[in-house]
């Protein structure tokens, strides 16, 4: 058996994160050593931590070297338990302070315009990603990290799921293809993650595969509280299951992701997309049957903000209810075109109105001038009004002003 | 002569010297508290007898020029930091000194940069006594490692000349680098390959040393035109091959930052400015040349340009987005302290609403007004802020000394001013129950900008008034620093000497603050 495990990460462009080298020896106490840029302001912190958690453990000799660039409690604690599980293969978890603020629940028709994908080895980025309000963070254990980080990154998936403020977006992780990716569940399903993607999905099974796991955990656990699932369209055989896999239980949201199939159908990407016109359309029409939203997949030049504006607009013509983000500074363009217009919520609103008084005058049909108003149409005007009250763009006590003027 | 002596507590409840290197200093009063009476410094009189009519003052080096200017032990030399990290000249000035086996200098730079590292041998040798200007990088590492033998002066930009011209600060041989200059010592920053835009810093040198040399690469036959150093204040002129690295004195690009946590603070700050209604038409800024503060630039030409409104003025560095404004017509001037890129300097060159401005003009204190009081918002930096909004930018949290003041301090005057700056660097928390030096005193520091929100100064109920209603995330500092403490745990305090290795000096000359030194 291995003595010594090296685990996390620094050298140039590294920040808040430390690179731990472990060595278990038969003799000798404890030895740590600590090269820290914070080490005059939280040496004496990181030493007690490190201590505490080799304690836990019950190692008593060991020889600990740490090159800290700023990370924080839950990063630091997260690689050593890595180092120390690695080399004893003990199944103990040392859980960092599950925050009050992180305990919340999300709703099944939430707004999900953006969802932000950050790397779930990499703690530099996810520290202020709650700040820049993506609608939902992606903790991702799949394509952004390395074969060999793969293990290490669960436990920092779940300690940021822990002690790392998501300032209310959705708390998203992104599992490995099933069935490897049942193993990652055991780290989050603990832990209130709210929604799941399910990658390369292609089939109603894998969904149940998946939905099956979650219930063991949480009945071995015995955890409440709904945990939502999106699964992610990647290849043409996943295309053609699109409406089994959108109605599965728990789905509340499927996205389509063009990087693997465009590979799958042997073609290539282009802004405009026509090649995965045909997808595109399956996975809306699949979403909107099952009655849930449909999800557009990223959009990689992060430079341009023009393009990006583009691709939504096209995104929401075709009945996209959001598309992903894999840098903060695409949040603020895919809320604003997502966003209902103006012209959207000046029709909302007189649908909505003309519901409201009907009601009050006890009236079963609701009429706007000559026509008649169906009731799906007067729930998707209440969501364009929520939507847009939700994002500023129109002011909760709307209708006192609408009445006046 | 002891480093320094006396030690009491300012007005800000620091302990100072109130000797320093064998000279009095008075402790800090209180803003606008202190004021001196007498009369300014007088440099020596020259007559025209002592110098060519021919006006060829050229002499063959810098050793020869020194030694013409009467170098001995114990004198005070300055330089100037318009070439910034691309200087050649600063040092060599020190290699002639060393060669003719001068000890005991004082240096007085405008600003030192990393490529003044190798003066350490000179600080190491006795050759240099101390520093009075800023200990950037490596050179404050060794001073606050006590390396120095003299107690360091820090002082701001308009500091500098206030002590120059007030003789607090003595210059014997100011040693001026020109990128163009003719052999009268008439002297430009605006052309030659060396180009930096201006030579406003060393405005104060030309006028008070006692003696001055201009060192160029590029000299012209009389006139050299625009003189912004006048040749009738210079004794020897010196031609080098060579006085700076263009590359490293403007950049060919300043960029505005695409960090999305900076452009975050760049988009908070310009909406509470905004809000606030300071931009309005016929407003006036200054921001840095930093990629945060150029962002809140390019916000604002965008709001001016929406609504068909101008800025009179933008004051501070210069940079091609500030050019960009001033040639689309969202501001009428630029009052240029410091030409911070090629596009800043070509301006320079060819606009006549594009000026260069000195330390004399933007930030002295003492003078009869000075344009940084006038500037209706300021955007700057720190490196820590306290609950009172005390700010530091000199030291960091550890102890230590590692940037300048520059024009910080005289900017504070500002009608209104911002600090944009993240909550926490990795695990360091910028927000702190007390700052590890003050360089500003809370009551001129108005608003602080995190990404986790914005606090404002319970003084500014103006300012808290008008954002009464608004959806940004106003906040109280208290809570911005229980916030950092929660993510980053609370920070111990750095343990310090004793022993003082430097002074901070207030823009009147008095000492705001004292550097202790590090323990290694």
């Amino acid at each position: 058996m291995a003595t010594i495990a090296t685990t996390g990460n620094k050298g140039k462009g590294i920040r808040s994160d430390c690179q731990l080298t472990l060595e278990i020896r038969q003799s000798g106490g404890i030895d740590i050593q600590l090269v820290s840029k914070v080490k005059s302001m939280y040496g004496e912190s990181i030493l007690r931590l490190c201590n505490e958690i080799l304690k836990f453990y019950g190692i008593t000799d060991a020889r600990l070297e740490i090159e800290d660039s700023g990370a924080l409690e839950f990063v630091i604690a997260a690689r050593l338990e890595a180092a120390v599980r690695q080399l004893t293969g003990s199944k103990q978890e040392f859980l960092t302070e599950f925050m009050e603020q992180n305990k919340y629940q999300t709703a099944k028709d939430r707004d999900r315009f953006s969802r932000l994908y950050l790397p779930g080895n990499s703690p530099s980025l996810m520290i202020n990603a709650g700040v820049h309000k993506p609608n939902g963070i992606i903790l991702d254990l799949e394509d952004a990290v390395a074969v060999t980080k793969k293990e290490e990154a669960r436990y920092l998936v779940r300690n940021a799921l822990r002690s790392l403020d998501f300032y209310g977006a959705e708390r998203m992780v992104r599992i490995n293809q099933v069935p490897a990716g049942l193993a990652d569940l055991d780290f989050i399903v603990p832990h209130n993650v709210n929604l799941i993607l399910v990658p390369k999905c292609e089939s109603a099974d894998q969904v149940k595969l998946v939905n099956k796991r979650i219930d063991e955990i949480r009945q071995e656990k015995s955890i409440s509280g709904k945990i939502w699932l999106m699964p992610i369209i990647e290849s043409a055989a996943g295309v053609l299951k699109a409406l089994e896999i959108a109605t599965s239980e728990n789905v509340v949201a499927m996205a389509i992701g063009l990087e693997d199939y465009t590979a799958d159908i042997g073609t290539r990407r282009t802004n405009e997309g026509t090649e995965s016109f045909f997808a595109r359309s399956m996975v809306v029409n699949a979403c909107k049957a099952a009655g849930i939203q449909a999800i557009d997949s990223v959009f990689s030049d992060i430079g341009d903000m023009e393009a990006l504006k583009q691709n939504v607009l096209r995104s929401k013509a075709l009945g996209f209810d959001g598309m992903g983000c894999i840098h903060p500074r695409q949040i603020k363009v895919i809320h604003d075109n997502f966003a209902p217009d103006e012209q959207e919520i000046d029709k909302a609103k007189k649908i909505v109105n003309a519901f409201i008084e009907a009601t009050e005058k006890g009236l079963g049909v609701v009429s706007l001038g000559t026509k008649m108003i169906d009731p799906p149409v007067v729930k998707r005007a209440q969501r364009t009004i929520n939507q847009a009250i939700n994002m500023g763009k129109l002011a909760p006590d709307w209708r006192n002003e609408f009445l006046t003027v | 002569m002891s480093k320094y002596d006396k030690i009491t507590t300012n007005a800000v409840g620091r302990e100072v010297p109130q000797i320093i290197n064998g000279k009095e200093a008075v402790p800090f009063m209180g803003v606008g508290k202190f004021k001196p009476t007498g009369r300014k410094y007088a440099p020596p009189i020259s007559s025209c007898a002592d110098y060519p009519d021919d006006g060829n003052k050229v002499v063959a080096s810098i050793r020869e020029a020194l030694i013409r200017c009467g170098i001995k032990d114990g004198m005070t030399l300055s330089t100037h930091h318009h070439f910034r990290n691309g200087d050649l000249v600063g040092n060599q000035i020190f290699d002639a000194a060393a060669e003719l086996g001068i000890k005991n200098l004082t240096w007085a730079p405008s600003a030192s940069f990393e490529c003044h590292s190798p003066l350490i041998k000179y600080l190491e040798d006795g050759t240099i006594h101390h520093i009075e200007g800023s200990m950037n990088g490596a050179l404050g590492k060794f001073a606050s490692e006590g390396g120095m033998q003299g107690l360091g002066i820090l002082r701001s930009h308009g500091g500098r000349y206030q002590a120059i011209q007030d003789g607090d600060l003595h210059v014997d041989i100011a040693i001026i680098a020109a990128p163009t200059a003719d052999a009268f010592g008439n002297a430009t920053g605006d052309q030659g390959s060396a180009a930096c835009g201006l030579l406003g810093f060393a405005l104060a040198d030309s006028q008070y040393a006692d003696k001055v040399i201009v060192v160029t690469d590029n000299l012209v036959p009389f006139p050299c035109v625009p003189w912004q150093i006048h040749g009738n204040y210079v004794d020897h002129v010196v031609v080098l091959d060579r006085v700076g690295i263009p590359e490293k004195i403007v950049s060919g690009t300043t960029e505005i930052t695409k960090s999305p946590d900076r452009l975050l603070l760049a988009e908070l700050t310009a909406q509470f400015c905004d809000e606030t209604g300071i931009v309005r038409d016929g407003f006036s800024f200054q921001a840095g040349a930093g990629g945060t503060a150029l962002s809140i630039g390019v916000y604002f030409a965008e709001m001016l340009r929406k609504r068909g409104m101008k800025a009179r003025f933008a004051r501070g560095g210069s940079n091609k987005y500030l050019v960009q404004m001033l040639e689309e017509g969202l501001v009428d001037y630029i009052l240029d302290g410091q030409t911070f890129d090629l596009e800043g300097v070509r301006s320079m060159r060819e606009n006549n609403n594009h000026l260069n401005t000195s330390p004399f003009t933007s930030y002295n204190y003492h003078g009869k007004g000075n344009f940084a009081s006038m500037v209706d918002v300021v955007i700057l930096g720190a490196t820590e802020v306290d609950i009172n909004f005390n700010a530091n930018v000199v030291t960091h949290s550890d102890g230590y000394l590692l940037h300048g003041i520059g024009g910080w301090m005289n900017c504070l005057f500002s009608k209104c001013v911002i600090l944009p700056i993240p909550l926490f660097r990795d695990r360091m928390p910028v927000i702190r129950d007390q700052v590890t030096t003050i360089c500003g005193p809370g009551e001129l520091i108005d608003v602080i900008v995190t990404e986790r929100g914005i606090a404002i100064n319970p003084l500014r109920t103006d300012l808290i008034d008008k954002l009464k209603g608004s959806k940004l995330p106003i906040k109280t500092i208290h809570q911005l620093k229980e916030e950092a403490e929660r993510i980053c745990g609370k920070p111990a305090l750095p343990v310090l000497s004793d022993e003082f290795i430097a002074a901070i000096k207030w823009v009147d000359g008095t000492v705001i603050d004292a550097v202790r030194k590090v323990i290694k």
